[in-house]
Parts: structure tokens; sequence; C-alpha cells
């Protein structure tokens, strides 16, 4: 086929020119249990804007401690609001850019379709070998779970039975191949277009632990991309609330 | 205030252990396993020299990957330990232990499946001649003539498994007195932040490879010495 250019108009070749020039790319830092959605997020600013993301998943710990000492990203999508803040007052972010994407659930899940029942008393019955759960040192998730347990007083007896994951990503991972019966993972980890994906879970009840709200953070190195700007300003828009609102977040 | 931990010291009184018992399977298995490669004419030893060779350039991750996939209730191993009794691998020190043997294997086998091949086969001739068991002469000939091939497998076996990180967190699950190693030990204390806990076990790692290495080249040193006398 040839290229016919006479017949492209000026404004279609003014379009094409503009998509090469002005598409950028962002180094993203995501926290492990947004690893999905931010798929999807990715491919709507790609199609919308042209730029594309480049993520790296991991703990938001450990994440934290990659930005400190001089990791190249542009984003923090955080899995809580102390980190971001902390790099706020690091002066490692742009001020004002902090804002809150989303507000996440635990759950408790197994690979098992029967293992888990509505009121998460499993946990009680004891009839499992492991619980997988996120490291709570550096993985808000794995912190919420340490005030699950706390709270329904089952601290000493799941202690012998804990696995750790360094990120809710690992955790999810143990139990996925069954290494682990039971497991606190993110509800954005089982869900797929808002229904469980497999297994078995359980929704556990917001007064067990304090909520997850997750922001985030245009940080320094990020602070003249336009790939990082369009991103922050994507995941304020209505439709993408309701994107991430289908893996299981609050907004 | 005290240099280490206690939860420290119980990861390197754990790391020790792993390492031994590692040491000392593949001291087991690896000898006539070495002996085979050293001997046969086997269309296998290739594929069976490039295998042993695998982990060296494997990353540990796709290794604690296959193990956690295979010896968990779905994989073959898994559903095979569960059916001895044994319950399941991962997270358990054994698991750890067997891990560790397929990371350290090539550690152990090649500095004796060197020593077979240089020794070459006139003493076993030898000693045949003379009417010498089988068992007699791996013992009374074999052993003392590739002593150096047994002890440079078995300490790089021990400080290799000492080092293991990648596959001892990904199969181990960080349990304290029963999975967390020195190596996990210290990445925890890294990711947490808690710089001057991760500096002092680092630096005891750091004393201990070093002078590890170090009594290495000082026996091969004295053994090539001897060997020349």
């Amino acid at each position: 086929m040839k290229l016919r250019i006479k017949n492209l108009t000026p404004g279609a070749v003014a379009l094409a020119f503009s998509a090469v020039t002005l598409a950028d790319q962002a180094q993203v830092a995501v926290a492990a249990n947004f690893a999905e959605p931010i798929k999807a997020v990715a491919a709507v600013l790609e199609k919308t804007t042209g730029h594309t993301l480049k993520v790296t998943l991991g703990s938001t710990g450990k994440l934290y401690a990659q930005i400190k000492n001089g990791a190249p990203f542009d984003v923090l999508l955080a899995a809580n609001t102390a980190t971001p803040a902390a790099l706020e007052s690091d002066g490692l972010s742009t001020p004002g850019s902090r804002f809150s994407y989303a507000t996440g659930k635990l759950v408790l899940w197994s690979a098992d379709a029967n293992k888990v029942d509505a009121k998460g008393d499993v946990l009680k019955s004891g009839n499992f070998r492991k619980v997988a759960y996120a490291n709570p040192k550096t993985a808000p998730y794995g912190a919420a779970a340490v005030q699950v347990m706390d709270r329904l007083g089952l601290t000493s007896t799941l202690t012998p039975k804990l696995v750790q994951g360094e990120s809710i990503g690992q955790a999810f991972n143990f139990v996925h191949t069954g290494n682990a019966e039971l497991g606190f993972v993110a509800m954005s980890q089982v869900l797929e277009g808002g229904k469980l994906k497999g297994g078995s879970m359980w929704l556990i009840p917001q007064a067990l632990y304090s909520p997850i709200q997750q922001d985030a953070v245009l940080l320094q190195h990020g602070a003249n991309n336009p790939a990082a700007q369009a991103l922050m300003k994507l995941l304020q828009s209505p439709n993408i609330k309701d994107l991430i609102r289908s893996y299981g977040y609050d907004i | 205030m005290a240099l280490l931990t206690s939860s420290d010291l119980q990861a390197i009184g754990l790391t020790l252990q792993v390492a031994a018992f590692t040491t000392a399977i593949l001291l087991l298995l690896g000898t006539p396993l070495a002996w085979w490669l050293a001997r046969t004419r086997s269309w296998l030893k290739k594929p069976m020299g490039a295998l042993v060779a695998m982990p060296i350039v494997l990353p540990p991750s796709v290794l604690g990957f296959y193990l956690l996939v295979f010896m968990g209730p779905n994989g073959t191993v898994g559903q095979w330990t569960q059916s001895l009794g044994l319950g399941l691998l991962p997270f358990t020190f054994a698991g750890l232990v067997v891990a560790s043997s397929f990371y350290s294997l090539p550690f152990m086998v090649q500095p004796i499946q060197n020593a077979f091949a240089n020794m070459g086969t006139r003493p076993l001739e030898v000693a045949a001649s003379l009417r010498a068991s089988p068992l007699d002469v791996f013992f009374s000939v074999v052993v003392p003539l590739c002593k150096p091939g047994f002890v440079t497998g078995a300490i790089m076996c021990f400080a290799h498994t000492v080092g293991e990180f990648g596959v001892v967190l990904m199969v181990g699950g960080n349990i304290p007195g029963v999975t967390r190693v020195v190596s996990v030990q210290i990445y925890d204390h890294v990711e947490a932040m808690e710089y001057s806990d991760a500096h002092r076990l680092a630096a005891v790692m750091l004393g201990f490879s070093f002078v590890v290495l170090l009594a290495l080249h000082v026996y091969n040193g004295a053994q090539r010495k001897g060997a020349g006398a």
C-alpha cells in the first residue's frame, strides 16, 4: 500500500506529529496491592494521551527506601498516607501534589473455594496449616492484618501458623500456589471485573483495622515529566475512579 | 549494648544448621554423582553436567518459584511428600534444606568431579590388581587422593548455602527460628530502615566469607606445595 500524503489533512498530520513528540514516559513506583489496577490505568493513559508508564512494584516501605536512596521514580502510588507525607517533609516530592487515589480493603482469601466462610470463622477453627500475610514493617496491608488478628484475639494462636511475604504480592503468591491455605491479601488481588476470580474470601469488616487510605504523590524527579503529571490528573478523573472501584477499593 | 540482637543470633544459628545439613546431604548425594560424571562415557554425561551446573546461572527467583509450585499441594513433589505423611516442604526447615541442596549442588559436585578426573584410572587399576574390593579402593585410595576436592566442595557448598538469599526468601516465608536465615534477616533490617542492625549483621557476614575463602586458599596452597615436594 502506498502512503498518499496528499489525502492527509493538515490536522491529521499535526496530530500524528504531536503524538510522536509529546508522548513521554513516567517511572511509577506502585504498592503491590495496586498491581492489577495500574495495568488498566496505564492502558487508559496510553490510549488517551500517548504517554506510557514503566511500573515498579513492591512494598510501600521498600519503595520508600529506594526513593530516599535516589531511585529515579516520577510518581509513588503508596499503600498508606504516612509514606507520601514523609516524602513531602523529606523534600523529595512536589509540594501539594499529594492526594488519595483509593482506600484499600483487606480480605482473608483461600485458593480453595470451600475454605473461607462468610464470617471468617475458619481463622478460629485452626483448620489450616499456614496463613500468609505481608511484612507488617514495610507493607500497610500486613500491618492491617496484624490489627485484625489482635482485635479478634487470635494473635497468639495464629503466630505459629504465620508465613510472611515481603509484599502483599508475595503473600498472594503463597496462597495462590496453595502453600498457604489462607492469606490476608488485598481485595484488588482477588477481584476481576468486580467479581471474585476464584477460591473463597471473607471481606474483613472495616471495624477490625484502620482504613488503608492510599495516597499518590508526584516526586521531585517527575515534577516536569508530562507523563507523570498526566497520570496524577487521570487518577482523579471520574472514569478512572469507577475503574478503581471495580477492583474493590473505596474512593 | 549487645553487638547482635537475640533474633540475629537465632538467625545465625539457623543459617549454620541449614548449611551443615545441606553440606552433609550433598556430600552423600554429590559424591556418587561426581563419580559417575567423571567416569561415564554415556551420552548423558554432557546433559547431566549442564543440569548440575544450572543453579550457577539460574536466578534464585526461578528456582524459588518452581520450588514453590512443585513442592506445593498441587505440585508433583508436594503430592508425593503429602502421601508419605511428610506434609508440605515450603515454610519448613526441611524445605529450606531441600531448596539449598538444589542451589548448592554444583559447588559440591564440580570440585569433587575434577578431583576424580585428575586422579585418572591408574590408581584404581593398581588397587584392583592387588585385589582390593571396590569399597576398599574408594576409602583407602580414592578418598585420600581426592581429599582436596572433597574439602573444597564441602567448604564451597557450606559457604554458598550460608550466603543464599533469593531462594530462601521465596520458599521460606520468613518465620523466625524456622526459616529466617541471616541473609533474610539483613534484608528485613534494611527494608525496615534499621540500618545499624543491618550493618552489624552484614559485617559479621563479610568477616565470615573472608575468613572462609582465606582458609580455602591457604589450604589449597599447602596442598599444592605438599604435592610438589
